[in-house]
């Protein structure tokens, strides 16, 4: 049974500290969909979409009702569309039109998994894919793409990595009339998961069953508010108070998520426990870090606190979930949090400490605008460093950069809605062109003589 | 099956009458009333037994509406979301 005060606190958490869940996202098979050619390919992907998903969106706005809580996005993560184009990769983007438009038929924001993952080296096929990613996103509204360069078992494909500076740069040329909106879809992994639900980086694992539900939930404001109210707590007692917060709202997203599953008939997969933040008022990690004790984040200590909190966040969410998975954790993306935006803006925070904060968090250097004139072999270079900090420690990590074609450091980008806005952020000078240019494999680092 | 309704806003004469009515008019059986505050506001919170085939999601659109035409938030929830946060 549950208290008076019980109920109020979860009407406080929903209706003034945003307590949501983020995304409730179906990820689908769909190797059964190739045929020979890529017009078959993408009518057969199509309509395996639209049977599929026919009622997610009326069943996640049903249980939004009935639960009374926000789910804020809907979405589809699809199998690596490298995989169903092997024959026919120049004609990769038919395929990304058609799942283009059964995802606005649905009623869906954004569908994953315009991916390949070429972490041990790129297979002839999928050099012609990246290729499309481009075009793919400057032609598509919804459609998200993601490339995984790198893991902790095979090592850095730097071939890859120097690709992919190119398509970003590109990506971000072909959507320049949007403000490069395009890069803010396309996602650079290390370590990526099979069962992300958050975008740009979902996409279907092959590893994954034929249909599978994977929520993500959220509430960096419920956290904030829970910091706020122990103002002289010591930090062993901070960490508790966050656990049980992080049980609280993880405790939702697996209800949400097992009857959603249910009712579609599909698998349950897993609970994200993600802090992801909006540019709304209120819905900030970068608060959350503030309230905990930083005059603004950015400043020193900033890693440890952010360290501490994503961590309380699992070992709370953990409890509270049969399935955990996808990248868990505080996530830290610049556009999207408002925090985060200040702090950039006024130079607090520079791309320096935020790739030592990915060191202890989930993801990475995420929606970072950068000046638009930033050499492709530097753009590489960024994906290397962190690809070099997912492999090395283990985790996930991924760049999701924006040149700003045509702005310099200090002017902003603006996405609008979730994707918010960006100060465009300098990046360093010099050049690694030569070490990026030089290609081939980073081996796998070694697991012994840790130090 | 099981529901919470909780009523937040201004303290208004005769709040308890019209929801009470109104859940009775649709077959729904309140057991236990009690009144609070919440952020100096008042709030209601009434545990409903609501027959099994009640459609949820309809109930909840029409207390939206009873709330916008007394200027009160009211909702209905099931009560597995409270269950599910508060209980181990």
């Amino acid at each position: 049974m549950f208290t008076k005060s019980d109920v109020l606190e979860t009407i406080q958490m929903i209706e003034r500290e945003h307590l949501d869940i983020r995304t409730v996202t179906l990820g689908v098979s769909l190797l059964s969909c190739v045929r020979d050619s890529a017009s078959a390919t993408a009518k057969a992907v199509y309509e395996r979409i639209m049977q599929k998903a026919e009622r997610l969106v009326p069943t996640a706005e049903t249980l939004a009702r009935e639960y009374g809580i926000p789910i804020v996005n809907k979405r589809i993560s699809v199998t690596p569309v490298s995989l169903l184009t092997a024959a026919f990769p120049q004609n990769s983007v038919e395929i990304a039109l058609a799942l283009d438009k059964a995802a606005a038929e649905l009623g869906i924001d954004f569908l994953g998994g315009y991916t390949a993952l070429v972490h041990k080296g790129t297979a002839a096929y999928e050099e012609e894919f990246l290729k499309t990613i481009p075009e793919a996103l400057a032609r598509t509204k919804r459609i998200c793409s993601s490339v995984n360069v790198a893991s902790t078992r095979s090592g850095i494909n730097m071939d890859a990595v120097q690709t992919m500076g190119e398509i970003v740069k590109e990506t971000a040329e072909r959507t320049k009339e949007q403000d490069c909106i395009g890069c803010a879809k396309l996602v650079v992994f290390c370590n990526a998961v099979e069962d992300n639900p958050f975008m740009a980086g979902a996409f279907h694992g092959v590893g994954e069953g034929d249909a599978v539900i994977n929520v993500g939930v959220s509430g960096p404001g419920v956290v904030q508010h829970a910091v706020h109210d122990a103002p002289d707590a010591g930090l062993t007692e901070l960490a508790e108070i966050i656990k049980k917060t992080a049980f609280k709202i993880t405790r939702v997203g697996q209800l949400v998520a097992r009857e959603a599953a249910k009712r579609l008939s599909v698998q349950f997969g897993i609970v994200d426990l993600s802090l992801a933040p909006t540019p709304v008022r209120g819905d900030s990690v970068a608060r959350v870090l503030e309230e905990m004790g930083l005059s603004v984040v950015g400043c020193h200590g900033t890693t440890a606190a952010l360290a501490m909190l994503n961590d309380a966040v699992k070992k709370g969410g953990v409890m509270a979930s049969s399935r955990v998975g996808g990248l868990s954790g505080a996530f830290i993306p610049v556009s999207e949090d408002a925090g985060m935006i200040e702090s950039a803006a006024n130079g607090t925070i520079g791309i320096d400490k935020l790739e030592a904060m990915t060191c202890v968090c989930s993801v990475g250097l995420d929606m970072i605008a950068i000046p638009g004139d930033t050499p492709a072999s530097t753009i590489s270079a960024i994906i290397a460093d962190e690809a070099a900090i997912g492999m090395v420690n283990a985790k996930t990590t991924a760049v999701r950069l924006i040149p700003a074609i045509g702005k310099k450091a200090g002017e902003e980008v603006r996405f609008g809605g979730l994707l918010g806005r960006a100060p465009v952020m300098p990046v360093h000078g010099g050049d690694a062109g030569k070490f990026i240019r030089r290609g081939g494999l980073i081996p796998a680092p070694i697991h012994s003589f840790k130090n | 099956m099981r529901a919470v309704v909780t009523v937040t806003g201004t303290d208004r004469k005769g709040i308890i009458a019209k929801v009470s009515t109104f859940l009775f008019e649709r077959g729904a059986n309140v057991e236990d009333i009690s009144q609070t505050l919440l952020g100096g506001q008042f709030a209601m919170i009434m545990m409903v037994e609501v027959p099994e085939d009640a459609d949820l999601v309809f109930l909840s659109k029409e207390l939206d509406e009873l709330g916008k035409s007394i200027g009160m938030a009211v909702r209905i929830q099931h009560a597995d979301i409270f269950d599910a946060m508060h209980n181990i």
